[in-house]
């Protein structure tokens, strides 16, 4: 696992506003990150700035250790967060030019774009004006974009927003693709389902504030309470009058709650044996979303 | 891949979307169809040789003699019946004695003076403009400038707002330099609008050339030769304004409001050609100032009024002012590009610094 991509100490504010303040973090090879923040938390302006559309106050991008330079970001894929291609163009002679652009020859791009259509399902209206297309086709022809130059980075800034299950799922598999390939992978979503499903590791951020970083089963690990679930045969309200329990959903037969510190787990589960028999008992691992609101706090 | 190959991929992109652009097209027959008509079309219908009936054959060679369409018949009576028919023009009848011309209710006159002895005419300004041209020149001049660069300006800053409202500028910005966009775009936009004029102008020279009877070729033409630099300079002083144009807005319906100085720059110099052609101190100080120079300066070649050395002045200055421009447009475009907050001041984008932090990343 090498870290490729570097982010150090970036700070940038807009007027007087600072909307990055010492951001650091890592991307991975050959892994997807997940960057996840609330709107106006500094997604956007932190993938910008790796892409070199905004400057940094301060700090600096590395790639593979030395400061990112054009040649560089020429061979990164980048979906912005406000979608929009040529709308009169066919969706064929955009990927082409954006290829070209990237530095690819013709014959190249158009072995790349006749399989990049194949693979996302666009074949049929590649030879479409993008504005006749339906918004989720919109969205798959701009994540062609992305792709088109075969980059060797891919920053994706909300690429699930407007794709139907199916549509993400093809996504997915493309991204996946990339990422076997050793392909780095950083997009940024709100749809904390499909990062949890998706992200090998995990940024997250809060008002330009880099609050947790790293892969997502330690940070579940890192984060995870002293959370428990029972569920028993008869009615579980008891467990609330235990010592070091507070009690964080009731549903009849099954409690989830929380232990203090110096209690123990297995007390709990001794005195609900004796009231009679247990279907189950566990520790509860958070959800990102739960992580989320934790760290964001 | 460098900054000139980029420029060629983005310029060729620009020529292939027009290429295929009605309004593009259209425009382009328009103007064509207006240089047959002002050229080919009066000759066509006000001229042409009458044709005309005749039986006498010593006359016949004289009537074919003046380059009249001379139908031989077989005798007087048929000559008459066929200016009666209505299949020529006129006859022309002898009945043994002086040749008589016979029409319906007007003679035409190129028959009536290939039978005439004309007195002997001695022009004492031969070289004197006809009037009628004197007018339509500069008019002709200052058209094709002022739809032309007009046009083709507009459509250089709204490809511009294009790629900043769809935001695919991040992605352009992201892969080739700003310079590069800027540079492939005016470049685009300068050899359509050069095409389109040198065809217009090819269009005219041929039309002429067609109908010429009184030299009038040689008269205008070396003005329309001169119109062809003085415009592409013109018109490349004035492209990366317009561009820098369309950077500042984000909607191409802000558009008309962020360009209207740049309109009236256009629009003004059309106007004092068109008004002022015959006020000759105000056409030598318009055919020196670079805005109204591409059609003042041709007019007064075309005038004879302008020295063998003037137009070359003139051009001179206008290529210092279109480099000065050209700095002041690539500046406010990469000031304002990725801006896409609303709408950005001239100032705030000519005083951006961004665009020079940015440039200094992307080394």
């Amino acid at each position: 696992m090498t870290k490729v991509l570097h982010l150090e100490a970036i700070n940038r504010s807009f007027g007087d506003r600072q909307v990055l303040r010492d951001v650091t973090f890592d991307v991975t090879a050959g892994r997807m990150t997940g960057f996840v923040g609330a709107n106006g938390a500094g997604k956007t302006t932190s993938m910008r700035i790796i892409l070199g559309v905004l400057a940094p106050d301060s700090g600096e991008v590395t790639w593979q250790g030395s400061k990112l330079t054009r040649e560089d970001r020429r061979r990164f894929g980048y979906m912005p967060e406000e979608r929009g291609l040529y709308p009169k163009m066919t969706v064929r002679d955009q990927l082409v030019y954006l290829g070209r652009l990237h530095g690819m020859t013709l014959d190249a791009v158009r072995r790349k774009v006749d399989e990049l259509l194949e693979w996302l399902s666009l074949g049929e209206r590649a030879n479409d004006p993008v504005e006749n297309l339906s918004l989720g086709n919109q969205q798959r022809a701009q994540i062609a974009a992305a792709l088109v130059h075969e980059p060797d980075v891919l920053v994706l800034d909300e690429p699930f927003s407007g794709l139907d299950p199916m549509a993400v799922d093809t996504v997915v598999s493309v991204l996946r693709e990339h990422t076997h390939r050793g392909v780095p992978v950083l997009f940024s979503s709100h749809q904390l389902d499909v990062v949890e499903r998706l992200c090998d590791d995990l940024v997250i951020i809060a008002d330009g504030v880099i609050r947790a970083a790293g892969s997502r089963d330690s940070l579940r690990e890192a984060y995870a309470q002293r959370r428990f679930s029972l569920r028993v045969a008869g009615d579980a309200g008891w467990v609330r009058d235990l010592p070091g329990v507070s009690l964080v959903d009731l549903d009849g037969a099954r409690a989830v709650f929380d232990l203090a510190d110096d209690a123990d787990d297995q007390v709990v589960l001794r005195a609900a044996l004796e009231r009679g028999p247990v279907r189950s008992f566990g520790p509860v691992t958070p959800s990102l979303a739960e992580i989320f609101r934790e760290v964001a706090r | 891949m460098n900054t000139s190959s980029a420029i060629r991929l983005v310029a060729a992109r620009e020529l292939k979307v027009k290429m295929k652009d009605k309004t593009f097209l259209i425009s382009t027959i328009f103007f064509l169809l207006f240089a047959v008509g002002g050229t080919v079309l009066p000759a066509m219908l006000g001229g042409g040789a009458s044709s005309v009936a005749v039986a006498d054959a010593a006359t016949a060679t004289t009537l074919r003699a003046a380059g009249l369409e001379v139908t031989q018949v077989s005798d007087e009576a048929a000559a008459e019946q066929a200016v009666r028919d209505g299949d020529v023009d006129a006859a022309v009848v002898t009945g043994g004695g002086d040749p008589k011309v016979l029409a319906m209710d007007d003679a035409p006159g190129d028959v009536v003076s290939a039978l005439s002895v004309e007195p002997q005419v001695q022009l004492l300004n031969p070289d004197a403009v006809d009037p009628l041209l004197a007018y339509f020149v500069p008019f002709g001049f200052a058209v094709v400038f002022f739809f032309t660069s007009l046009t083709f300006g507009l459509q250089i800053a709204q490809s511009v707002v294009e790629e900043k409202q769809t935001r695919i500028v991040e992605i352009l910005v992201a892969s080739v330099p700003t310079r590069a966009l800027l540079a492939g775009k005016v470049l685009a936009g300068g050899v359509l609008a050069l095409s389109q004029v040198a065809l217009i102008a090819a269009v005219t020279v041929a039309g002429i050339q067609f109908t010429d009877s009184d030299g009038l070729l040689s008269l205008i033409g070396p003005s329309i030769g001169w119109f062809v630099p003085f415009f592409v300079v013109g018109f490349v002083m004035l492209a990366a304004l317009w561009a820098a144009a369309g950077a500042l807005v984000n909607r191409v319906e802000d558009l008309q409001g962020v360009s209207m100085p740049l309109q009236i720059v256009v629009m003004l110099p059309f106007f004092l050609v068109i008004f002022m052609s015959d006020n000759k101190p105000v056409m030598t100080l318009l055919s020196y100032i670079p805005f109204s120079a591409p059609t003042a300066m041709p007019v007064r070649l075309f005038t004879g009024d302008a020295e063998g050395w003037e137009p070359l002045l003139s051009l001179g200055i206008m290529v210092l002012a279109a480099l000065a421009l050209i700095a002041v447009g690539a500046r406010v475009y990469e000031g304002s590009l990725l801006r896409t907050n609303g709408k950005v001041s001239f100032g705030a984008a000519f005083r951006d610094r961004e665009s020079r932090r940015l440039a200094e990343i992307n080394k």
